[in-house]
């Protein structure tokens, strides 16, 4: 049930294939995010939830340009990297609703999806935590020769954590094949980040020496295309990239963030929603491109639907782990 | 042998048994540590495996973790243990952490090597001890050599482990010398060793405070007390049947350790002692640790602060009864 996909290599693949896959992809990525706010509102999901509407065109343009073995971490604000990566939904969901067949035995939930098989090293909590796994795993590929390039996902939020620098420097100094994807979504949780970011982004990885580049994050096409010339650099033993991707965050910070008129305009919502929608965006120009009809967008819809909803039941009907299992995976 | 120098052993055994093993630090490559204790490791493994980092603890910490993870077995050097303080959210919140909140996927087989003690007049930000909060920690294992036959078996240990180890080395003992055998040996993680055996107390020791009770126990020699020195090795996994069968044989005990007496690891230990050995005791259980103080910079405040000979050893003849 994976929504990604097996994709085949990426030049085997013929475009128009390609493009359909990544719609669906971002599709899929929408309507998980529908059903965890909805499963949050029906209190069938314990705790809370950071929804990605609105930036699905990075973690699908970014692990378009990557193989199956490359690594990602992710973030609290992480399904849509673990989807796009190649996780399955009702694996996905179950975790959510802390079941025991979700991809973490229902020990991690929302915040914390990790899956080996399809490089997934773990979603963080902890923001700016994933900034030292993410340049360690790129050490290991370099030492080891294995050929893998690491993606580590953020917000502009971690651009306040000064591990992010301590990696970076030494991910230019070692030449390692990892690629900052930092996640512009204009909030700092609740504050824009203007209020709390000095300088300009790019300016941090250019002290460095770090390859980096901006792009439109509501254009799916142009952050794969930044993407896979920043992992190929990496996997031609480069160095490191950093890609901005300059994006907008639909939800709150989290579920219970419904008010939010104290930090932003409902116009400014608004806006992003009608004329920068990268879903939207990308049907257009299939719909332009005569790659696609809107019958056929319609058909995709309706398919990632009916999948989504099967994983929704398939997590709610899943038990609970047993209470013994408090104490396993302690240790090794 | 020295103890720098059985631990330097352990490594060069390591790296040479297994081409995963990898070393991360400040210093470490042409320098061999401040201390000296990587000589000549960069010679034969070169600067791909014995890796110079910038200053940056969090970073390479944060490194070390990644890289266990994805086929490394890295042993990451952080030059004091007051340092370890930058370390946290990586160790605490991550190596930790991931094996049990991916549900048992993901490792992380990694070992945190850094220093303990005061005593070397280096104040007190380079003379903590440490070891209790990281024993805090679910899913970390902590290991403390106290003689050069146990570092080197336990560092061999500690690298096989499939677990985040850390591993605390106390700065003064590095020249403590002691026998180390030809042959290949590894010391499980979480065996305590009897250093000495007694029957009339027991006194518990851990890292250089295990000379410490060694000496007491040779001046209570001389006033006719018998004390048995344990060593637990591991703050954790703590072998806390050795520990209360010890307890249980003696009737007495007391836990001496260089970390701070409160919240500490000598209040952990004598709690094991008193729930497992309750009826066989015939006094409370002593702790004896670090002054609760910053440690201070001038040789005679320094001094005061740590554990003494005469310290354990008055405790002792006090729960013995004899004055």
């Amino acid at each position: 049930m994976s929504i990604a996909a097996q994709r085949p290599t990426a030049d085997s693949g013929v475009e128009s294939e390609r493009l359909l896959r990544m719609y669906r992809s971002m599709i899929a990525i929408r309507q998980f995010e529908e059903q965890a706010n909805d499963l949050y509102l029906r209190a069938l999901m314990p705790g809370l939830t950071h929804l990605y509407q609105g930036e699905e065109g990075v973690a699908v343009g970014v692990c378009e340009a990557l193989r199956r073995e490359d690594y990602i971490t992710s973030t609290h604000r992480g399904h849509g990297h673990c989807l796009a990566k190649g996780a399955s939904v009702d694996l996905m969901f179950a975790e959510l609703l802390g079941k025991e067949a979700g991809y973490c035995r229902g020990k991690g939930g929302s915040m914390h999806i990790a899956d080996p098989a399809t490089g997934n090293l773990g979603a963080n909590a902890i923001v700016g935590g994933s900034a030292g796994i993410a340049t360690g795993a790129a050490f290991s590929c370099k030492l080891l020769g294995n050929g893998r390039v690491t993606v580590c996902f953020f917000g502009e939020g971690a651009l306040g954590q000064g591990v992010l620098y301590e990696v970076m420097n030494m991910a230019q100094l070692w030449k390692l094949p990892v690629i900052y994807v930092c996640e512009n979504n204009l909030y700092n949780e609740y504050t824009h980040f203007s209020e709390t970011t000095a300088g300009e982004i790019l300016g941090r990885p250019a002290a460095f020496g770090v390859r980096a580049q901006s792009v439109d994050g509501q254009d799916v096409l142009a952050v794969h295309a930044a993407a896979m010339q920043l992992v190929n650099y990496a996997r031609q033993g480069e160095g490191p990239g950093f890609l901005l991707c300059n994006t907008y965050r639909y939800r709150g910070h989290h579920v219970g963030d419904i008010n939010r008129e104290y930090y932003r305009t409902k116009q400014e919502e608004q806006r992003w929603l009608s004329e920068r929608d990268p879903i939207k965006l990308l049907g257009e120009q299939l719909v332009e491109r005569k790659l696609a009809d809107p019958a056929r967008l319609d058909g995709i819809l309706s398919e990632v639907k009916a999948e989504i909803a099967k994983g929704v039941e398939f997590a709610i009907a899943a038990p609970y782990p047993p209470v013994e299992q408090a104490s396993q995976d302690v240790y090794a | 042998m020295t103890l720098a120098e059985a631990i330097r052993e352990a490594l060069v055994e390591e790296m040479r048994r297994d081409a995963r093993v990898c070393v991360l630090g400040e210093d470490v490559a042409e320098a061999g540590t401040p201390f000296k204790v990587l000589s000549g490791l960069v010679e034969e493994f070169g600067r791909e495996r014995v890796i110079d980092t910038p200053i940056s603890e969090a970073g390479f910490a944060g490194i070390g973790v990644g890289a266990a993870m994805t086929g490394l077995r890295p042993v990451v050097d952080i030059m004091f243990g007051d340092f370890l303080t930058l370390t946290m959210d990586q160790m605490v919140n991550q190596a930790a952490k991931i094996h049990y909140m991916s549900g048992g996927k993901w490792k992380v087989p990694m070992v945190l090597r850094t220093t303990m003690g005061a005593a070397r007049r280096s104040a007190a930000q380079h003379s903590q001890s440490l070891h209790a909060w990281m024993s805090h920690v679910p899913g970390l294992k902590v290991v403390l050599p106290s003689t050069p036959y146990d570092a080197k078996g336990l560092l061999k240990a500690a690298i096989r482990d499939d677990n985040p180890v850390i591993f605390f080395e106390d700065k003064m003992m590095y020249k403590l010398k002691g026998p180390v055998p030809a042959e290949e040996y590894v010391i499980p993680l979480g065996r305590a060793d009897v250093k000495r055996a007694g029957r009339d107390v027991t006194i518990v020791a851990t890292s250089s405070m295990v000379q410490v009770a060694l000496g007491a126990a040779t001046m209570l020699d001389g006033i006719g007390i018998s004390a048995e020195v344990i060593d637990p090795r591991t703050t954790w996994p703590l072998d806390e049947k050795t520990l209360i069968a010890s307890a249980k044989k003696t009737s007495r005990a007391i836990v001496v350790d260089e970390g701070y007496g409160r919240y500490g690891v000598t209040g952990e230990i004598a709690s094991v002692i008193a729930e497992g050995a309750f009826y066989n005791l015939d006094a409370p259980v002593r702790r004896i640790g670090a002054m609760h103080v910053p440690i201070p910079f001038s040789p005679p405040l320094e001094d005061a602060t740590v554990p003494s000979e005469q310290a354990v050893f008055e405790a002792a003849r006090e729960l013995c009864g004899k004055n």
